[in-house]
């Protein structure tokens, strides 16, 4: 498949994106219409996967740098930053390890069970 | 001359990649999970627009090239997701419970801090999608009116804990078996968790990655709501 097509048919998913995102009134970011409807057309066979394998997988291996800009700008809100020092600590640190602790917990209790069924 | 230089494009793209591809640089020689690359290159990019007096709308409006391809790469994340349904559809019981358990523990914990804090609404937006991947949690924080530069930094903070802990904790709590530990650290700490989920075998890298994509889905729907009843 030519690279250009495959560009051609995630911009146009992230075109159909941006509608939905002007049209519905939810809090959904366009980004996931797209991801949604890009889902959709794979698993309804109209877009196959290697119709959109290269440019997708370039995309998805340069991700993490596309965040930089973004990430930067906490520069221009320095002052809400460091008032917010400590909610973000409690919200990694602790957080982070209860919200592992009731996954991990509830998920291994309902493989238990389903074990013992069999 | 300076001016031309910092004013161009190229210059900010350039300063991104470069940064970038240094941080990736410094993972690799040290092999240190700590050393993450999009971490390290925010850390650079700050310290040269610093150095330079660059300001930050400057170099943004410049780099607006990179930012560009966030919502054609995240679209992409359909693929990955795709991917992983099969595996999803065989452990349909205990991928349930996992992302239904991350995505309302998370959201649970957070609301609870903002209470007890007294955050405002635009602070529990930025810290409510934290445990969700990059693309997904950006915008979410977008949506309700939180910081996203904030919340860039809540979800890699997140990610790399997440992936510190992983072993110790599944250790200290017993959760031995592979799909359950694939499902927590996914549905905890996203992409950079998933890191060392792929580590772990085989079977933790595919539940985690899945987890990924389905709790970042499921939190789009589910942060309004919080929102709307504890903020």
């Amino acid at each position: 498949m030519s690279l250009i097509f495959e560009f051609g048919v995630i911009l146009a998913v992230c075109l159909a994106g941006e509608l939905l995102h002007a049209l519905l009134p939810l809090p959904v970011p366009a980004s996931i219409y797209g991801l949604c409807l890009l889902l959709l057309l794979l698993l309804t066979g109209v877009v196959k996967e290697r119709q959109i394998a290269r440019a997708s997988g370039f995309l998805l291996d340069i991700m993490a740098l596309l965040f930089v800009p973004a990430a930067a700008g906490i520069l221009a809100v320095r002052d809400e930053a460091s008032r917010l020092l400590l909610p973000l600590m409690i919200a990694v640190l602790p957080v982070t390890a209860g919200v592992m602790a009731v996954t991990g917990l509830s998920v291994q209790a309902v493989r238990r069970r389903q074990r013992k069924n069999k | 001359m300076m001016d031309l230089l910092i004013n161009s494009s190229y210059f900010a793209v350039l300063l991104t990649i470069g940064a970038f591809y240094a941080g990736q640089a410094v993972r690799r020689r040290t092999g240190l999970d700590i050393a993450n690359p999009l971490l390290i290159a925010v850390l650079i990019v700050i310290a040269v627009l610093l150095a330079l007096g660059v300001d930050i709308e400057t170099y943004q409006a410049g780099a607006q090239f990179v930012s560009w391809l966030l919502t054609p790469a995240t679209v992409c994340l359909a693929l990955p997701l795709y991917r992983q349904i099969s595996v999803l559809r065989r452990n349909a019981a205990a991928a349930i419970t996992g992302v239904l358990m991350g995505v309302l523990s998370s959201a649970v914990f957070i609301a609870l801090l903002a209470l007890v804090l007294g955050l405002n609404a635009r602070e529990t937006a930025t810290l409510l999608p934290k445990s969700v991947t990059t693309a997904i949690g950006v915008g979410i924080s977008e949506e309700l009116g939180g910081i996203p530069a904030l919340t860039v930094a809540a979800i890699i903070l997140t990610g790399l804990c997440g992936n510190l802990m992983a072993r110790p904790l599944c250790r200290l709590l017993k959760i031995t078996d592979p799909v359950a530990r694939g499902l927590t650290i996914g549905a905890s700490s996203h992409a950079i968790g998933t890191a060392k989920a792929l580590e772990m075998g085989e079977v933790e890298g595919a539940m985690s990655s899945a987890a990924v994509a389905v709790c970042g889905l499921v939190t789009v729907f589910a942060a309004p709501l919080f929102m709307r009843f504890f903020a």
